[in-house]
């Protein structure tokens, strides 16, 4: 009954949605779907920045809210060696190590010797993103940095309802699904990624059956991070990297996350699309009140489903 | 056994449990299920007399110390120290505070106390006077006082009904992203807050004839809602809400079993401590006289549960100590090291205490005291300091485990 009652109001939801989906069509087409697409592309970084973050918290039951900060890093690190060799993909490739190295780093040799200690850790990485934070303002000051991506990816497409669109944005688009895809495929067929699979149910058990539980733990913090600081250098392209940016990615990922469950990286891609997508809404049609939509998002998934979407019950 | 009977038994071995010295209530076996705890550290016979004998009992030099000193403080020092020192960290520790009551009684820690502050903040230079006459409303003073912490209040209970649908570790998401969320509600929304620049110009009203902007009376008119907050909090921890609070915490499954509802307290103690977190938003908004989004920034958010843990989350004064630490280090971290770098400075403080004094500054406190007990040849005695941690339980922050542990064990 109450399960009825509840998909009652899904579908009402849905039909209020879909009403003001063709609304927004008939009003002004191009507008919505540039919208829809900027949305998707937003999601596509957004998940880029939080299934690192559901990996690490899956495994390890460690919340990082140093994630922000491996972006950022991550991005500062890129920038430079983008500067200094001279190619987009380098810089993509340095942040993507040198966020790698430190959550290595951070596992290795700080959160190793408090297992199990979820909020220990989770105070730790407070004080270091803080520190983070500073000592990025120290280096790299309050300018906002830019990348210049190849030249072939920097221009703009026409495509069929939008009409002109900048080509890296699809680029992160297609980047984000190959990730993604690649993410999977990497949990789902690998023997790392079976280990992970099985620690994220049972820790206890994986180490029991003879697998170094701590070496699971360093190199799924390591993918993790470095998908961070990935997001960071792709992100950065995109938009630009500033300081404060490390919390604005902080939140998505931490909002992303809740809403499409913790420790799923599917729920990760469907969080993402969900937020992205709404906040771009958001931007468009009500500026002031964009955050409101992705509160009601979390809001109403915290009501009704509390461990999120595709989240299990811990 | 009945209900009513564990609630007594629980409330009188909450007496053990209390740091400051108090000691254990005499626990007659009938009542006591739980083997006796409180008469293992009891070394003296509480007197059965009248209840203001039996509240004098409590009473410690160190209290009448600390009492006298507060009172004295404004007489003696600069309107400078009176003001921007210790008007801030009343205001401050009365924010902690509240996070204190949830994270230490409760095992909820919320990042949000310092939205809920905000709010309350946001409500006083919405509904009051300001420097944007175009937005504020110009009501009454103790109207908009009362609105803003029942705002507060509400808000709280908001935040709290959502966040205790999970447990433990989710907490400190949760609340994180809604104080992340009003934040940046609060720096796009022109219409209702003013945007990036906020409220200026929001001061306390002229009461009485008395200018409750000037430092003494801000000072007086803090610590007395600063003592209040303490006393009630010292009042309710030892209260049967209180005690169920912390059997919650500890297991929550135990007290669903005895009949207790987890949900309803945790969601009561998000309230109380709503309405706490208010109160020191109101002063913490006169104290600034402006109200900002970056008053309730990340940082600020963070910076509250630095407070509260560079005190120690043991007992209700930890917060008041916290405050101290971090209002003198912000304000002299200049002839230390560069004011640029204090985040540096704090942050790696917060990390050192996490690291290695889970208790915070009250931890060293107890060890201080313990050592030197052991080097006056006195006997030893039984640190009450573990017996505030719950093992195991959803604060991990005083829960040590040893170094050496099975691998991959939860």
């Amino acid at each position: 009954m109450t399960l009825l009652r509840r998909w009652f109001w899904a579908w009402l939801g849905g039909l209020v949605l879909a009403a003001l989906a063709v609304w927004g069509i008939v009003d002004n087409q191009r507008l919505f779907f540039v919208t829809t697409l900027n949305g998707l592309t937003l999601a596509a970084l957004y998940f880029l920045v939080a299934s690192g973050f559901t990996l690490v918290f899956g495994l390890l039951r460690n919340v990082n809210l140093a994630h922000g900060s491996l972006y950022l890093l991550g991005a500062y690190v890129g920038w430079v060696a983008g500067e200094y060799l001279g190619s987009w993909f380098l810089a993509v490739a340095a942040g993507f190590l040198f966020a790698a190295l430190m959550g290595l780093v951070l596992q290795v040799g700080v959160f190793r010797f408090m297992q199990g200690e979820d909020l220990r850790q989770t105070m730790a990485t407070i004080g270091l993103s803080i520190m983070a934070a500073d000592v990025a303002l120290w280096i790299w000051g309050g300018e906002i940095y830019q990348f210049d991506p190849p030249r072939w990816i920097s221009g703009t497409t026409t495509l069929p309802l939008v009409g002109k669109f900048s080509t890296y944005r699809l680029v992160l688009l297609a980047t984000a699904v190959v990730i993604g895809v690649g993410l999977w495929a990497f949990l789902a067929y690998t023997r790392v990624g079976m280990m992970i699979r099985a620690g994220v149910d049972d820790r206890a058990m994986l180490s029991a059956s003879g697998v170094n539980v701590q070496m699971v733990f360093a190199i799924t913090f390591a993918i993790g991070a470095g998908l961070a600081g990935f997001a960071g250098v792709v992100g950065g392209t995109a938009l630009s990297i500033a300081p404060g940016e490390d919390t604005r990615y902080l939140l998505a990922s931490l909002v992303v996350v809740i809403v499409g469950g913790m420790g799923s990286v599917t729920g990760a891609a469907l969080g993402a699309v969900l937020i992205g997508v709404a906040e771009q809404f958001g931007l468009a049609y009500a500026p002031t009140y964009g955050i409101v939509f992705t509160f009601v998002i979390m809001a109403l998934v915290l009501a009704f489903r509390p461990q999120g979407i595709l989240g299990r019950r811990t | 056994m009945s209900a009513a009977q564990w609630r007594k038994a629980m409330n009188f071995s909450g007496g053990g449990r209390n740091w400051s010295g108090g000691r254990p209530a005499p626990v007659t076996p009938e009542t006591a299920r739980p083997p006796a705890r409180p008469a293992a550290g009891s070394d003296s016979v509480v007197p059965t007399g009248a209840g203001i004998w039996r509240l004098w009992h409590h009473v410690r030099w160190r209290h009448l110390v600390v009492l006298v000193a507060v009172l004295v403080y404004p007489w003696v020092a600069t309107p400078f120290f009176t003001f921007q020192i210790g008007g801030q960290v009343l205001a401050l520790g009365l924010i902690a505070l509240s996070l204190t009551f949830l994270a230490g009684y409760g095992g909820m820690l919320s990042l949000a106390q310092m939205t809920v502050a905000g709010i309350a903040g946001y409500i006083v230079a919405i509904l009051g006077v300001s420097g944007t006459p175009a937005i504020s409303l110009g009501w009454p003073w103790w109207l908009v006082v009362i609105l803003a912490v029942m705002g507060a209040t509400l808000a709280a209970t908001f935040i709290g009904w959502l966040s205790v649908r999970t447990e433990g570790i989710y907490t400190i998401m949760i609340t994180l992203a809604i104080g992340m969320a009003f934040f940046y509600l609060a720096q796009q929304n022109y219409e209702i807050f003013n945007g990036f620049q906020g409220f200026q110009k929001v001061v306390p009203p002229v009461v009485l004839g008395i200018d409750w902007r000037q430092p003494m009376p801000f000072y007086y008119l803090a610590l007395f809602w600063a003592l209040a907050g303490y006393f009630f909090v010292k009042y309710l921890i030892r209260s049967p809400f209180g005690i169920a609070l912390q059997g919650v915490r500890d297991n929550a499954r135990r007290m669903r079993a005895l009949g207790f509802s987890p949900v309803a307290h945790r969601v009561a103690a998000y309230a109380v401590a709503g309405a706490l977190a208010g109160i020191g938003g109101v002063l913490l908004v006169w104290y600034n006289g402006l109200i900002t989004p970056g008053s309730v920034g990340t940082s600020w958010l963070i910076n509250i549960l630095i407070i509260a843990v560079i005190g120690g989350l043991r007992h209700p004064v930890g917060p008041f100590i916290g405050a101290i630490v971090f209002v003198l280090l912000q304000n002299f971290a200049i002839d230390l090291i560069d004011r640029e770098r204090f985040n540096l400075v704090i942050g790696l403080g917060f990390l050192v205490i996490v690291l290695f004094s889970p208790d915070g500054l009250l931890g060293w406190w107890d060890k201080a005291k313990e050592w030197v007990m052991r080097r006056a040849g006195g006997r030893r005695i039984a640190t009450r300091s573990g017996e505030w941690r719950s093992s195991g339980g959803p604060t991990g922050v005083s829960t040590r485990a040893p170094m050496a542990r099975p691998l991959g064990r939860q």
